[in-house]
């Protein structure tokens, strides 16, 4: 019965607190990122409910359960009712491979639901599959916007998906493992994140994840001034929560995988030096939640600085610019570590 | 080993579960009072003109088939990364090989304007 | 005929062990079967998105049963290059040309008469190979054959050169992609 209690009981307990963490800490990624938005444009954001407005994501959750679902006369309600549903399920069991602690960490459970040894290809496979979710939602509402608003956001997501790819090449080759455990203890073991031995790789993915999720100043597939909401404009009520949850739930994956690959996950900073080790009294999954808001807060900063792109520069950047340049990055790469083997 | 994937499966129902729970009890708390208007599709307040099916630019076409042939490119690079110590030398000028093929398809579509969005 | 996977008798007894062969054989029996009820929905239904949708439901079952096969590198890419990036080439496909589908051409009522002979003729192959088929005991596949190491090196030596060959291919069909669509711009 071991089996059974180490793969399903232990397992199940960890997945329904981390869908509780994910759920409330998206609720509030969205009172942070009014907030953040709000300082950035000198004003106060929420202050009504709660003290500061601390209250203001449950009245927002609240209002999402009870106000009208309405499903447009010509939309197709079948797919109108399940493209949420694929967005959202995506954006939520890549959670599943993401390490947030050591393996012996957690009463030696470890800080994972599992660890699988294709967990990076697994969480790229999974994003891969979330798009369909939007072509179909747009598709579905039968409605002018939110048709031209998928097509340009799976056109805008599926360019950046490859230079995307190409940037987590340049990480394997020198972690040599899709373990995301083995990568995170490789950099241990190394003394150094992969950040400081591949920069451009790291620039090319969050840029790209910020492309991927569809944020400024990559978000043209919503931008309201020219498509109202784009692919979710017919989506009202608990729906349109689906969608938005999952957007969020995205910005949240793309940013613990860069602090994976890159900044190396649970590892408090400098692990390697033992004068530093102060910085332990921090357990590991805190320092990877740390690092996780500093780069949930750098998309609200730039969302809040930058100004959107135009269509035709966006998708220039993605096969022009950063598909090059992350294709030149592995090649230059492998050069390099040639040199070292 | 296999069993290391079921913690997967578990997360998928979980996942698949939480909508499904949240539409079936919103209905018992939401209200519903459908009427024409409110059930057109929106076109900035005006009556929807003609249907927003209509074809559509085809380089979003081209896009989605670039898109294709780069990702099964994308996924050969990835065993070879894992396995670049081992290959060294020899998995270099395989892949340089590799990569300067396709080069030549990629130079032809920049070059053919097929990247650029009018 | 198929290589259904079996459990011995001797294992039947619910230990931890036979559970889980028991659990795997049942799970396979419900990837199986689901494959098999999308892929004839994909023939089946009238709508094109259904259909689409199907394959989707399709493509990711072969992926659970590559899984089964612990070929866990080759379900992960069945994952990302079908469900993924053809699908939603499919779905482009599906939205440019859904308003001209009352403008397809009908086909030749008289299809039936080649249909007909060369469906039974192909039911007949198939069964033919079936039953000549000798069913593989369960378990023939090389622990972690189907891992990225294991297809990795394999890829990258003894078929080096249909890897190579791959990039001519793939370059043929950038190639013929911009050509086919340049013409309508």
């Amino acid at each position: 019965m071991n089996i059974l209690v180490n793969y399903v009981v232990i397992p199940l307990v960890k997945i329904v607190v981390i869908v509780a963490i994910l759920s409330g800490g998206i609720a509030y990624l969205t009172l942070m990122e009014r907030k953040v938005i709000a300082r950035l444009q000198h004003r106060l954001g929420p202050m009504r409910v709660g003290w500061h407005g601390i209250l203001q994501p449950i009245a927002d959750g609240l209002k999402f359960i009870i106000k009208e679902d309405i499903i447009p006369i010509k939309a197709d309600r079948f797919v109108f009712t399940i493209a949420p549903g694929i967005s959202l399920v995506p954006a939520f069991i890549v959670f599943s491979v993401i390490p947030f602690g050591p393996p012996d960490s957690l009463w030696g459970t470890g800080g994972y639901v599992t660890d699988v040894n294709i967990a990076l290809l697994f969480a790229v496979a999974v994003s891969s599959v979330g798009v369909l979710g939007v072509i179909l939602g747009g598709w579905a509402s039968n409605s002018k916007y939110p048709l031209l608003g998928a097509l340009r956001s799976s056109a805008q997501m599926v360019s950046y998906e490859v230079a995307m790819g190409f940037g987590i090449i340049g990480v394997l080759l020198v972690a040599n493992s899709l373990s995301l455990v083995e990568i995170v203890e490789k950099q241990r073991s190394m003394g150094v994140w992969f950040f400081f031995v591949q920069p451009i790789a790291f620039l090319i993915y969050y840029f790209c994840g910020m492309a991927e999720t569809n944020r400024l100043p990559f978000d043209l597939p919503e931008a309201e001034t020219e498509l109202v909401g784009g692919f979710h404009t017919e989506y009202s009520g608990f729906r349109f929560s689906l969608f938005f949850i999952a957007e969020y739930a995205n910005m949240i994956t793309v940013s613990s995988l860069a602090v994976t690959l890159f900044f190396g996950g649970w590892l408090r900073p400098f692990s390697s030096v033992a004068a530093l080790s102060f910085l332990d009294i921090i357990p590991p999954p805190l320092w990877f939640v740390i690092k996780v808001l500093i780069f949930l807060y750098i998309f609200i900063w730039v969302r809040g600085t930058l100004p959107r792109f135009r269509f035709d520069q966006l998708m220039r950047i993605g096969w022009k610019v950063f598909l090059p340049v992350a294709m030149a990055n592995v090649m230059v790469t492998g050069a390099i570590l040639l040199k070292f083997l | 080993m296999l069993v290391s994937y079921v913690p997967i499966i578990i997360f998928l129902v979980v996942a698949i579960s939480l909508p499904v729970v949240g539409l079936a009890a919103g209905r018992l708390l939401r209200p519903f009072n459908p009427f024409k208007e409110k059930l057109m599709p929106y076109e900035c307040g005006v009556d929807p003109e003609g249907d927003a099916r209509e074809r559509y630019s085809v380089r979003y076409y081209i896009i989605a088939i670039l898109f294709v042939v780069f990702d099964v490119e994308t996924i050969f690079l990835f065993p070879w990364a894992v396995l670049y110590r081992k290959l060294a030398l020899f998995g270099f000028i395989e892949m340089l090989i590799f990569i300067l093929i396709l080069m030549v398809g990629y130079i032809y579509i920049w070059k053919k304007g097929a990247l650029e969005w009018v | 005929m198929i290589a259904f996977p079996r459990w011995d008798k001797q294992c039947c007894p619910l230990h931890a062990g036979g559970l889980l062969k028991i659990m795997t054989v049942f799970l396979f029996y419900v990837f199986a079967a689901t494959a098999l009820i999308s892929a004839l929905s994909v023939v089946l239904q009238k709508k094109t998105i259904y259909s689409a949708l199907s394959l989707i439901v399709c493509l990711g079952m072969i992926a659970m049963l590559y899984t089964q096969l612990e070929a866990t590198f080759i379900a992960v890419v069945q994952v990302i290059i079908y469900a993924g990036a053809i699908m939603v080439l499919f779905l482009f496909v599906l939205m440019l040309l859904d308003p001209m589908s009352e403008a397809l051409p009908v086909p030749s009522k008289h299809i039936g008469y080649f249909a007909i002979p060369l469906g039974i003729l192909l039911a007949i192959l198939i069964s033919l190979a079936g039953i000549s088929y000798r069913a593989q005991p369960a378990g023939t596949v090389n622990e972690g054959s189907g891992d990225i190491a294991a297809v990795g090196l394999r890829l990258f030596s003894d078929y080096l050169l249909p890897f190579e060959a791959t990039s001519i291919l793939i370059l043929v069909a950038v190639l013929g992609a911009v050509v086919l669509a340049k013409r309508k711009l």
